[in-house]
C-alpha cells in the first residue's frame, strides 16, 4: 500500500499517515463517537455489540477488548482517538504510557521527571 | 489598519482543564506551570490586545477522518467547547470576530493558501485552555477570536517551511484588516510529547529549549526539518510546535521576548510558554 515509496523509520513510533488511516477507519470512527456521553455509555453496556456496530474487525476488536494500546495502534488507531476509548476507563496518559513501554505508572512517571534534569 | 501587538505561544495540555477546575495553580506539582504566566498577564494588561487568532490543532472534536483540513480558518460569530470524552470541563463560549475571519478568508485564497471555511466550529481544549491560561478566571473570554487550525493528525502534514509561509499570510491579512483592532496571535501545542508507541513519554529538552530560542532570532532555523525529521526529534505529538512556527510567521519583522517558561513533565509533555513584541 506504501506505493513503493520508502517510509521513514523511527523505532517505537508510527507516523499516522495514509496507510494507517486506511486500515482504522472503523476504528477511529467508533473511537469519535465516544464525544458523546450517551454513546460512552451504550458501548460499556455491550462493548462487543458496539464495536460490531462500528464494524471493527477483528483484530481491532480484540484489542478494543483487551484494551491493548499497542495492538490497537497496530490495527490503525490514532492516539487522539483513542485517548477518548482510555478516557471511558478513566486512564490518564500515564498509564497508557506506562502500559505502552511496559513500565509501571511509577517508572514511567520517574522517567519524564528524568527527562528535565 | 489592525496592528499585531505581539504572539503568544503555550502548551496546551488537557490535564491543564482539571487543573484549573480543581484550582491547582500552586500546588507543587502544578506551580512550575503556572508561575510562567503573571509577566505575561501584565504585559497583557499593557498593550491590551482586544482580538486573537489562535492558531490550534483540533484532537478529534470538530475535525474527523471523513473531512481532515489541513488548514482551516473559523467564521463563525460564536464558537463552543464541547464533550471531548476525557472528562475535562466544558466551558463557555468564545465571540467570534466575524469581519476579520471573512477578511483573512479572502486574504489567504488571494495568496494562493486555499483553506477550508467555517461557519460553524467547536473549538477543543487546544483553543481553550490556553485563552483560559491567559485571561484567567473571567466569566468569557475578554477578547474576540478567530480560530484558525492546522492538522496535525493526519499525515502528510503541511511542512514546517509551509507553516511559517501561512503564518506570514495569515500576518499580512490582520495588518490589512481596515480596524483599529489590536490583535494578538496565539499559537497552541507542544513542546516534544509522545503519547502512542513504545517510545511513549519521549521528550527533548535541549531541541526544546534551541528551537524556543530561534523562534526569536532566527524562526527559519526550523525550516531545515521535515515532518519526519520533527517527529523523531520531538515526538508524535511534538510536531505541534508547528503552531509555534505558524503563530511566529504572522509577526511582522523582529521580535522582542517578553517572558518565557519550560517546564517538564506537564502530563507526558515537556510544557512551552513563550510571549514576543512585535518592535
Amino acid at each position: 500500500m506504501n506505493n513503493g515509496k520508502q517510509k521513514r523509520v523511527i523505532p517505537g513510533t508510527t507516523m499516522f499517515d495514509g496507510d494507517q488511516a486506511r486500515k482504522g477507519y472503523a476504528l477511529n470512527k467508533m473511537c469519535f463517537s465516544f464525544n458523546s456521553a450517551g454513546n460512552r455509555a451504550e458501548f460499556l453496556k455491550d462493548k462487543e455489540a458496539y464495536c460490531d456496530k462500528y464494524g471493527l474487525n477483528a483484530q481491532q476488536k480484540k484489542a478494543v477488548l483487551s484494551l491493548q494500546v499497542l495492538d490497537m495502534l497496530a490495527a490503525g488507531g490514532n492516539a487522539y482517538y483513542l485517548a477518548k476509548l482510555g478516557g471511558i476507563f478513566g486512564l490518564d496518559m500515564q498509564d497508557i504510557g506506562a502500559q505502552q513501554t511496559g513500565m509501571t505508572k511509577e517508572a514511567f512517571k520517574a522517567k519524564l521527571i528524568a527527562a528535565g534534569k | 489598519m489592525a496592528k499585531i501587538i505581539g504572539g503568544i505561544s503555550v502548551t496546551h495540555v488537557p490535564y491543564i482543564g482539571r487543573a484549573i477546575a480543581h484550582n491547582l495553580q500552586q500546588d507543587p506539582y502544578w506551580k512550575p506551570f503556572f508561575d510562567g504566566f503573571p509577566p505575561v498577564h501584565q504585559w497583557l494588561a499593557k498593550v491590551k490586545p482586544d482580538v486573537a487568532v489562535v492558531i490550534y490543532n483540533d484532537h478529534g472534536l470538530n475535525f474527523f477522518l471523513d473531512k481532515m483540513p489541513t488548514f482551516a480558518v473559523g467564521a463563525a460569530p460564536e464558537y463552543h467547547n464541547a464533550d471531548e470524552g476525557w472528562g475535562i470541563p466544558t466551558l463557555p463560549p468564545y465571540r467570534g470576530e466575524l469581519d476579520l475571519s471573512w477578511h483573512m478568508i479572502d486574504s489567504l485564497v488571494e495568496e494562493e493558501f486555499d483553506i477550508v471555511t467555517c461557519q460553524e466550529m467547536l473549538v477543543d481544549h487546544a483553543f481553550t485552555l490556553p485563552l483560559e491560561l491567559l485571561w484567567p478566571k473571567q466569566k468569557s473570554c475578554p477578547l474576540r477570536t478567530v480560530p484558525v487550525c492546522i492538522n496535525t493528525v493526519q499525515f502528510p502534514l503541511p511542512k514546517p517551511a509551509r507553516c511559517f509561509k501561512f503564518g506570514q499570510a495569515i500576518g499580512r491579512a490582520i495588518e490589512s484588516w481596515d480596524s483599529d483592532a489590536r490583535v494578538v496571535v496565539i499559537g497552541t501545542g507542544g513542546l516534544s510529547h509522545q503519547l502512542d508507541g513504545q517510545r511513549a513519554g519521549f521528550i527533548n529538552k535541549e531541541f526544546d529549549l534551541m528551537f524556543m530560542e530561534k523562534l526569536i532570532t532566527d524562526p527559519l532555523w526550523v525550516t531545515r526539518y521535515s515532518i519526519a525529521d520533527l517527529v523523531e526529534l520531538t515526538g508524535t505529538q511534538g510536531v505541534e510546535l508547528l503552531m509555534w512556527l505558524t503563530t511566529r510567521g504572522a509577526l511582522p519583522g523582529e521580535v522582542a521576548k517578553v517572558h518565557s517558561n519550560y517546564h517538564i513533565p506537564i502530563s507526558n509533555t515537556a510544557s512551552g510558554l513563550l510571549a514576543m513584541e512585535t518592535v
